[in-house]
């Protein structure tokens, strides 16, 4: 039905971007999408697991203890707690870059870009951290560390920033563009630190790696031995920037300006705003996120670079994922970043006991999961399917058959 | 109960969404061969009542009879195998397929072996629209049709399935004067063979015209139903909003003081990169409403751009107050004096899942009281937007809902409240009425005349020449990207109509 004012509320929306959508699917589901999303990835790689003919509850358990999460529970004590303090050290290790990348993605999707970007930017950071934190090795330790992380900061915003101006300028895509920027950064990084590069560490010319952060830019270790590569304060830094992430976007003149191209374009423009500067803007912020991410890696516990790492690193990819389960927001972002750290570290070799779950296959495990969340977040109709269905069945039994269509607002 | 049962009846139908009763106890009958107009303002619930009856929506509460036996429908199959028919507003139409396969779309007839068979479905659909007087080719592709054709392709597929009732949703909105004539002309041929037809619309001139009797419903109520004769149009605007509506505006002569517009010769592309507007002047004064009227398409929508700041012109010059403005940008328009009242505010006016607060501050969010140093000052928007919420009535939200949660005429208002606040010397506003029901179309006139008294140019771009008669002091007709002349708000709708086609030359599409 046709009255302009009172259809249906999708169609009445007139839903212009990704944005928009996304905003009308969190006023629909809220916490509980993400939530039913993430048990419905665990629940088929759960069959995953049977059909290897392992125990998916046992293989499950084993995963959340290799986690180290079970140090939140009173009863675990002796060696299990000093074990899985070890372990929850390396699960908030990986969460902190993974804040960071999922805000890069997140931030952009608010602006209704979609920034593929996070793994280039974030390669620029660790690179521009590398070299700085390896020079200048006299400087004061603060001042040394507050350096090379705006650096890596800044580094990551330029590199963003080409994709933001090649879409303003040229309409260029920039789905397409931070995919590009992604090769670019990383063959750059293969190259720099490869063997004869001009970055890499003149002290091993057989080993393609860099030269190793001094001292004074380490960022200090506040839980658990420095030697073990314990937890370092870049966890703090990393929940302050999504602090700083929450007050931009709700509470500055940019914040609103991206909210506002991101929902409605259009009426950006017609307000005034310039569509095409907010587009540079927006892709620069996302780009000191996943570049801090990359300085917060080397200084925190890298501390070198090998082509290697820069070759196998996915945590880029990992940001999408993240921000889509966190549904774009500041706190989802950080619960996403936990559930992926605490897989990553969770089904890694080092902890997980062969006679219950094969440890590689077990990171296996964890792609698959990671797979699974983006796909069905990509098509969350499922969980707000289901959703709505056990609403209906719920109401069902009081009233006569539920209608699907959503209350008109 | 008479022994000729009603066409149709619904009994006590009620639609509840969550917490918003969209019908409430409404009860309705269709008698048959007579055209009944379901009247209401937007959000009455008059698409929800037909969505039920078209099983789009099951109802909460209620039955529906048709021809006397309880009927339960759940789809719309069901709703076609009961004889009824719905024409919707938007065309259900494939655009490159002809008459004839888009009414068998959906139960196409074949041979044996699967072969679609058109020739029959032709000769029938041809049939058909002889009966009615419909005057369809059913060869002719859809795409090469006027609205009005493809409308009564709609009609014909209806009928072609067998429709008894005939359900039209707003069916006049798209359509040009002459297009309505040809519709009642065939709604009146339809109910003299017997077809019974519910006439959806919020246009009381087109219930007084076509209905036999009329259902007025008003948030979510029937108000009551009654027959056309001795109605009018006040006591139907009554009964739709509760209240006397003054149709005619009071209006006092307007005092113009100093040009604040003045554009000159101005030259502007359209997207596609040719000429809409061609070597236009003109001027608006302060304390004045100058229409510009016109058929939708020659060269307003580009002209309101230009001087909004919102498109470049190819040459000429935009000066409000004495400042060039002309391809400054929307900014430099806004600092000079320019608010404007987009013409579609779901596209431009509005960010719908903005809150009403962040909406209404999209003017002047930059200003010192709303913003310092880039950080918004979230007490002083929402408190600026509380008092501009109560300001200009809107209704339905509070200042931290989103800006979809409300009905169009509230939405409306919003947009306006925001133009005004910005303290204009020169106001457009460009179809400030498009989609509105009578209740807010006068609020709107009201508030733009009570803007002219205060000072502010107007300039009001409208398609509907009613609204340009009544609202405007001097009416600037546009034709082809030219201002074809002006005529005083006394001149005939035959006067303006003439210039609005280009001296009666050329045909309204």
């Amino acid at each position: 039905m046709t009255d302009p004012e009172v259809v249906d509320p999708v169609a009445a929306e007139d839903i212009t971007t990704p944005a928009a959508r996304l905003a009308s699917y969190i006023r629909g589901g809220g916490v509980v999408v993400p939530l039913l999303t993430a048990l419905i990835a665990f629940f088929i790689a759960g069959l995953v697991v049977l059909v290897t003919g392992h125990n998916p509850l046992t293989t499950y358990n084993a995963i959340f203890n290799g986690t180290g999460l079970n140090w939140l529970f009173p009863w675990t004590s002796g060696a299990d707690r000093t074990a899985a303090a070890l372990n929850l050290q390396q699960t908030l290790i990986a969460t902190t870059p993974l804040i960071l990348v999922g805000l890069a993605v997140a931030f952009a999707f608010r602006a209704g870009l979609f920034n593929i970007g996070g793994q280039g930017q974030y390669t620029v950071g660790a690179i521009v951290a590398v070299y700085f934190g390896s020079k200048f090795g006299g400087m004061p330790h603060v001042l040394h560390i507050v350096l090379v992380l705006v650096l890596a900061c800044i580094g990551g915003a330029i590199w963003a920033g080409i994709a933001g101006l090649l879409k303003a300028t040229t309409g260029a895509n920039e789905v397409i563009s931070t995919i590009m920027l992604n090769w670019i950064a990383i063959w750059t990084g293969v190259w720099l630190f490869g063997l004869g590069g001009p970055l890499q560490n003149p002290d091993t010319p057989s080993v393609p790696i860099s030269s190793d952060v001094t001292q004074s830019a380490k960022l200090p270790v506040f839980w658990g031995n420095p030697q073990l590569q314990g937890l370092h304060i870049g966890l703090f830094i990393s929940l302050a920037t999504v602090v700083a992430f929450w007050f931009l976007l709700n509470r500055s003149t940019t914040g609103y300006e991206v909210r506002a191209v991101g929902f409605n374009p259009e009426a950006a423009r017609y307000s005034g705003m310039s569509v095409a500067r907010n587009y540079v803007r927006v892709m620069a912020y996302c780009g000191v996120f996943a570049g801090l991410a990359g300085g917060l890696d080397i200084l925190g516990w890298q501390f070198r670079i090998a082509t290697n790492d820069v070759l196998t690193s996915d945590i880029g990819f990992l940001g999408i994922a993240v921000a889509l389960l966190g549904r774009n927001t500041a706190s989802g972002t950080v619960a996403a970043a936990l559930l992926f750290g605490a897989l990553k570290s969770g089904t890694s070799q080092r902890n997980l006991d062969p006679s219950i779950f094969d440890p590689s296959l077990a990171t296996n495990l964890t792609l698959i999961i990671q797979g699974l969340i983006v796909l069905i977040v990509s098509t969350d109709v499922i969980a707000l399917r289901l959703l709505r269905h056990a609403r209906g069945l719920r109401r069902g039994r009081a009233a006569p058959p539920p209608a699907p269509e959503e209350a008109p607002t | 109960m008479t022994a000729d049962p009603a066409a149709l009846e619904l009994r006590g139908i009620t639609k509840r969404f969550g917490a918003v009763v969209a019908n409430d106890g409404v009860d309705f009958d269709l008698r048959r061969g007579e055209v009944h107009a379901l009247l209401g303002e937007n959000g009455a619930g008059k698409s929800t009542l037909m969505s039920i009856l078209y099983g789009l929506y099951t109802p909460t509460e209620g039955e529906i009879l048709v021809n006397g036996e309880p009927v339960r429908i759940g789809s719309p199959s069901d709703a076609i195998a009961l004889g009824i028919g719905m024409v919707h507003q938007h065309f259900m139409l494939v655009p490159v397929m002809t008459v004839t396969e888009n009414i068998v779309l959906g139960n196409e007839p074949a041979h044996a072996a699967g072969v679609l068979d058109l020739r029959e479905a032709s000769n029938r659909v041809r049939e058909l629209s002889d009966r009615y007087g419909l005057a369809v080719d059913p060869g002719a592709v859809i795409e090469d049709t006027t609205v009005g054709m493809q409308q009564r392709v709609e009609i014909l597929r209806a009928l072609y399935r067998g429709a008894q009732i005939l359900v039209l949703d707003e069916p006049t909105a798209v359509l040009t004067a002459q297009e309505v004539a040809d519709l009642f002309r065939v709604l009146r041929t339809l109910r003299e063979s017997g077809t019974s037809i519910i006439f959806i619309t919020h246009k009381l001139n087109e219930v007084l015209e076509i209905a036999d009797r009329v259902t007025v419903l008003r948030r979510g109520k029937r108000v009551d139903t009654v027959p056309i004769e001795g109605q009018t149009e006040q006591t139907l605007a009554r009964m739709m909003v509760g209240r006397d509506v003054l149709l005619d505006l009071d209006k006092t002569p307007a005092k113009p003081a100093e040009p604040v517009l003045r554009v000159r010769d101005l030259d502007v592309r359209d997207d596609r990169d040719l000429e809409a507007v061609r070597g236009v002047s003109f001027e608006v004064r302060g304390g004045e409403i100058v229409a510009l009227a016109g058929v939708d398409g020659n060269g307003q929508q580009e002209l309101v751009d230009a001087i909004a700041g919102l498109r470049e012109p190819e040459s000429g010059s935009i000066t409000i107050d004495g400042v060039e403005i002309a391809g400054r940008g929307v900014r430099a328009a806004t600092d000079a004096g320019v608010a404007h009242i987009a013409q579609d505010r779901h596209q431009r006016g509005l960010i719908l899942p903005f809150t009403l607060a962040e909406n209404l501050a999209l003017r002047e969010y930059r200003s010192p009281e709303l913003s310092r140093h880039g950080w918004l000052n979230v007490r002083a928007i929402k408190e600026r937007a509380k008092r501009l919420l109560a300001e200009y009535d809107v209704r339905g939200g509070e200042a931290d809902a989103p800006a979809s949660s409300l009905s169009g005429g509230n939405q409306q208002k919003v947009v306006v409240a925001r133009e005004i606040e910005a303290d204009p010397k020169l106001l457009i506003a460009h179809q400030p009425t498009r989609g509105l029901d009578v209740g807010a179309i006068e609020f709107v006139h009201k508030r733009l005349l009570a803007e002219r008294d205060e000072g502010r140019g107007i300039l009001l771009v409208s398609l509907e020449s009613e609204e340009v008669r009544s609202m405007a002091d001097r009416i600037l007709v546009i034709f082809d990207g030219r201002i074809a002349g002006e005529l005083p708000p006394t001149a005939s709708e035959e006067e303006i109509g003439i210039l609005m086609t280009g001296g009666g030359t050329s045909e309204a599409a």
